[in-house]
Formats: C-alpha cells, structure tokens, sequence
C-alpha cells in the first residue's frame, strides 16, 4: 500500500519535471506562432493571450507576403535542400558499399580518409571554398551551396551506410551474382532498398544543417535571386525591426516546413539513433 | 581472422586485376568531398603563411600568426574571442550536457507514458534555424515588449531583470543559454539511445541487488553510457568552436556590446569577409582559421587517443 503510494508520488515528480521542461522548450515557440495572428495593439498589450476576434489579424502574413519574395526563398531552399540529399545519399552509398564489400588496397586509409569531414567543419576552409567558386564562376548560384553541402553531408553518410552495409548478408549478394548480376546491379537492385532504414536517418542528419545554415548562403549565395530562407528570413527582420507582425509571421512561416518534416521523419529519427546508427 | 580474410582479398585481386567498378563507386563521392573540402581546407592552411605584399602573394612564414598574437590591433580581439569562445563551452558543458541526461534519464525510466511527446517537445528547438531562435529569444528578453519582466514578476523577481543582452557582464551568458536551450535535444537523444541499449538483464540484476532509484542511475546505468558522454562532450567541443551563427543573429556580426559575445566564429567573419568599415583580408581569415582548426584538432586527439581509449567499454 504504502509501497504503491510512493511509487505514484514518484511518477508525478517525473511528469512534473518533464512538464517544466516541456513549457521551457515550447514557450518561445508557441509565443511566437500564437502572437503571428494578433494585431500589433494585442502583441504589446497581451502577448501571452490567444487571439480572440477581436484581436484576431493576418495583417503580418500580408506584409511578409507583398514585401519579400519569400516564394523565391522557399523554392531555392527547396532545390538546394532535395538535391544535396538526394547527391548525398547516392553518392554515400556508393562509396560506403565500395568500402564494406569489397577488399582492396587503401580500403581502411580510404575510410578514415572521408572520416575526416565528420570532426572537422568544412566551414574551416571557407577562405580557399570562396576564392575557388569566384574562380569557377559559381558564386551567387544554387550549384555552389549544393556542392558544398554535398562534400558536407559525404562524410557521416558513408559512415553509417557502411556501417549498416556490412550486415547485408554475403550470401544474398553471391546467390546474385551466381545467378549473372553485375556488381552495379547487386548494389541498385539488391542492397539499396535493403538499407533503406537507414538512408532515412542520414537523410534527416543531413537535412536539418543544410535547411537552416546562414553561414553559406551569407557567403557564397547573398544575391537576391539564390537567397535561402534562412538568410532571406535574416535580412527580413533586419529590415522590419519595427513592424513586429511582419517579424513574427516571417519567424512562424520558417517554423513551419521544419516541423512537417520532422513529423513525417521523426520516427524514422528515433529508430535510426536507438539502433545504433550514431555509435 | 583479418590475414585470412586480406589473403583472399589479394587472391581475389589477382584474378581479377582490375576491378573498375570499385574505382566507379568511390569516385563522385571522393571527388567532392576532396575538391569542394579537403583542397580548400588545405589551401586555406596553406594561405595562413601567405601575405599580400606590393600587391603579390608572398611567403611570410609565421608572422601572420605573430600579428595575431602580439600586434595590438588585433592581439586584443583574438584573445577577446578565445576566451569569449572557451566561456560559451564551459556553459555549454556545465549546463546542456547535464540537464540533457537528466532528462533522458527520467524519459527512459521503464513505462512513462507520454514519452514520445516529451520527447518531441524537448527536440523541437533544435530543428530551428538559428534565425529563429535568436529572434525568438531577443524579442523574450526585450525590455520594450516586456514578457521576460512579466514572467520575472510571477516568481517575485521582478527587480532582477535587466537588459541582458545590452550588459557586456551578462550578454555572453545569456546566448551561451540561449544555445544551450537550442542545442540540447542532441545530448538528450544521445544518451536516451544508449541508456535504452542496455540490456534488461543487467537492470533486473541490480534489483535483485537491491539497487534501485538514484543509486541504480549512479552506479549501474551512468558509467555504461560514459561512451556516449564521451561522444556528446567532443559533438558540443567542435560545435562550439565552429560556432556563428546565433551570435551573428542575436548581436550582429560586431558581436555586441562592446565585443562581449564575440568568438572565434563571428572574428573569422569579420576579418576575412569585411564588415562596414573594415575591409576583408584573406590572408588574416585563413590565419585565424587555422587557428580554429588547430584547436578543434586537439580536441579530437585529445578525446580520441585521452578519452576515448580509457573509457571502459561493456560488450553486453
């Protein structure tokens, strides 16, 4: 009796503590979102109050959609964002399966090789990177983020494919080429969709920076037709300081995407951390 | 086991001497990764003992590292931004890295209900760009819109707020917290993944033992998930030695006030690409780059060969 009372007692002081915690990361969120819709009268007069009718407005939203071509700077995140993970995971894969399957000199210094990227930020090299897309001709377009997150992206996506390439079992790979497969074909038709858990995790990994980088897009990307949300997002509030509506309607649009993606992903996150990708 | 294995490899080899689709499936990713990362990293290193002198680019050996570390112009903001950069990792340390096994502590705790939605809440501000969580946290702390002295007020201390981010005493700490609030969810499931990797069996064995509770977290369960302390400890040093932009988004590329949150990051930008006034200098920015990369370097040798190989490992 006692023994379940205490028991309950306990449960309660860890939901209260997860609970504070809880309010502590979604306040600054949910204060966001919530005063987005109000009228700048009820932001400064009550901003901790939902919207009623009477203080109901979309009057940011309309600002952020006549003043900045937020359209433009979706679509180019878009772009860079799918095509970066789409290179990242073809390209990683076919890598990590080259250096799981098949025994060749270099094999382990090659693998440490592109292990390099995972502990040392490429933003290290940004003086040479820039110098090198003035030289190509790549400055201010959509290839120059792409490559660049590419190269970003490379290194832990060969890492947890290989990883997760070694448990393919040898003996579906030779019954394949028995039976007259070519190497790429036992790669495209027989591996890939056999790992494909696991290009989920690293497409999320990889997502995430690429989507809300600034420091790129400030440097290789700032002109007005290449401008990534993130940067167009930044220079937008630099601009309307004082026009809190168009700031906190700006803030919400960029929460958005971020959040769908992490509904439709998150469980494909979970399963990917807690079965040891990140090890 | 590995000579077995390494002779049928070289047999294997010997067969088939060339084996051209090895070379097809290493090749785009081996090409990108060294041309757009590792020659630039390199060049940049390399830039580091270069000066442009008389308009041509011209090997001045170390004095580029001499003029960092002793001219006065700009000894005094390096020096600034190092020490500005190791206080914005200790509070990482002392702050984010403990609540964030805190709670995956209390998450893992065997029939929570409701634990996929702690979770998503406690991951969320780290799926935000910087933008919007440094905007977020500046208008929370503004004195003109007034919800950091409200909320103070509820607790009774209401005469504690000031402007934060305005006070050089106090505008480092504050965005080191801010981005320990952004940045936590990473420890959380970290340690969440390697305390749920434990094996019942070792549990069931410390109940048997009569270890329960808070002894059961200290003795049983923290030591097996030192790997994975190790890990978040490295993550949190390269990510904050790396560290930019929510500087740059809550005080601007000066890094205000007076260069209080200035760190390697923000200093990297300022001298290589310009700002306002201030011209960019190519040769100064690949200096202090590798600097940075000497740095984070370290870090990761440090906790490689240091760390990394004392840890005790349980294989379960």
């Amino acid at each position: 009796m006692s023994k379940a009372r205490q028991s309950t007692i306990r449960a309660s002081l860890v939901h209260l503590a997860l609970v504070a915690y809880t309010l502590v990361a979604l306040f600054p969120v949910f204060l966001t979102l919530v005063n987005s819709f109000k009228s700048k009268q009820a932001i400064f007069s009550q901003p901790l109050r939902l919207p009623t009718p009477s203080t109901f407005s979309l009057v940011g939203y309309e600002t952020v959609m006549k003043q900045g071509d937020f359209l433009t700077y979706f679509q180019n995140s878009t772009i860079v964002t799918v095509v970066s993970i789409f290179l990242v995971l073809l390209f990683g894969a076919m890598a990590a399966f080259a250096l799981a399957e098949y025994r060749f000199r270099g094999n382990t210094l090659m693998g440490l090789y592109l292990a390099i990227g995972i502990m040392i930020p490429i933003r290290l090299g940004t003086v040479a990177l820039l110098q090198g897309m003035v030289a190509a001709g790549l400055v201010n377009t959509l290839t120059a983020l792409i490559l660049v997150y590419t190269a970003q992206g490379l290194p832990l996506a060969v890492f947890i494919l290989s990883e997760f390439m070694r448990t393919v079992s040898d003996d579906l790979k030779n019954a394949g080429r028995i039976d007259g497969l070519s190497e790429y074909a036992i790669f495209f038709r027989l591996v890939l969709p056999l790992v494909r858990p696991a290009m989920a995790t690293v497409a999320v990994f990889t997502m995430i920076p690429i989507w809300n980088d600034l420091w790129f897009p400030l440097i290789l990307a700032p002109s007005e037709s290449t401008k990534t949300v993130t940067l167009g997002a930044q220079l937008f509030i630099g601009q309307f300081v004082i026009n809190w509506n168009a700031v906190l309607s700006a803030l919400s649009l960029a929460i958005f995407p971020v959040l769908i993606l992490y509904v439709i992903f998150s469980r494909q996150l979970i399963r990917g951390i807690t079965s040891g990708a990140v090890k | 086991m590995t000579d077995l294995a390494s002779e049928q490899g070289t047999e294997a080899a010997q067969r088939r001497p060339r084996r051209w689709h090895i070379l097809v499936f290493l090749a785009p990713a081996v090409i990108v990764y060294t041309a757009v990362m590792i020659l630039p990293l390199a060049e940049t290193l390399r830039q580091s003992f270069f000066n442009v002198v008389d308009g041509r680019s011209v090997f001045v050996g170390f004095s580029n590292f001499a003029t960092l570390f002793g001219d006065p112009r700009w000894s005094a903001d390096f020096w600034n931004a190092l020490r500005n950069n190791f206080i914005f990792f200790l509070i990482h340390m002392a702050v984010q890295n403990p609540i964030g096994i805190a709670l995956a502590a209390l998450l893992s705790l065997p029939g929570l209900r409701f634990a996929a939605f702690y979770r998503t809440a406690f991951f969320l501000p780290t799926l935000l760009s910087f933008v919007i969580v440094g905007f977020i946290w500046k208008l929370i702390l503004s004195p003109i819109w007034g919800v950091a002295p409200w909320m103070l007020d509820l607790v009774g201390l209401k005469a504690m707020f000031g402007p934060w981010l305005g006070k050089s005493g106090s505008a480092l700490i504050v965005v080191s917290l801010v981005s320990v609030w952004q940045f936590i969810g990473i420890p959380m499931m970290l340690i969440y993944a390697a305390l749920l990797n434990i094996p019942e069996e070792v549990i069931e064995a410390a109940e048997i033992d009569g270890i329960t509770g808070w002894g059961q977290f200290f003795k049983i369960k923290l030591p097996l998930v030192l790997p994975a302390i190790g890990i978040i400890s490295i993550l949190t040093f390269v990510g904050n030695f790396n560290a930019f932009d929510l500087v740059y988004t809550m005080q601007g590329a000066l890094a205000g006030p007076d260069k209080a949150t200035d760190i390697l990051g923000t200093f990297l930008y300022r001298t290589f690409f310009g700002f306002q006034l201030q011209l960019g200098d190519p040769s100064m920015g690949a200096t202090i780059a590798t600097i940075m990369f000497l740095i984070i370097l370290t870090g990761v040798c440090i906790y490689l060969f240091g760390i990394q190989r004392r840890i005790r490992r349980y294989q379960f």
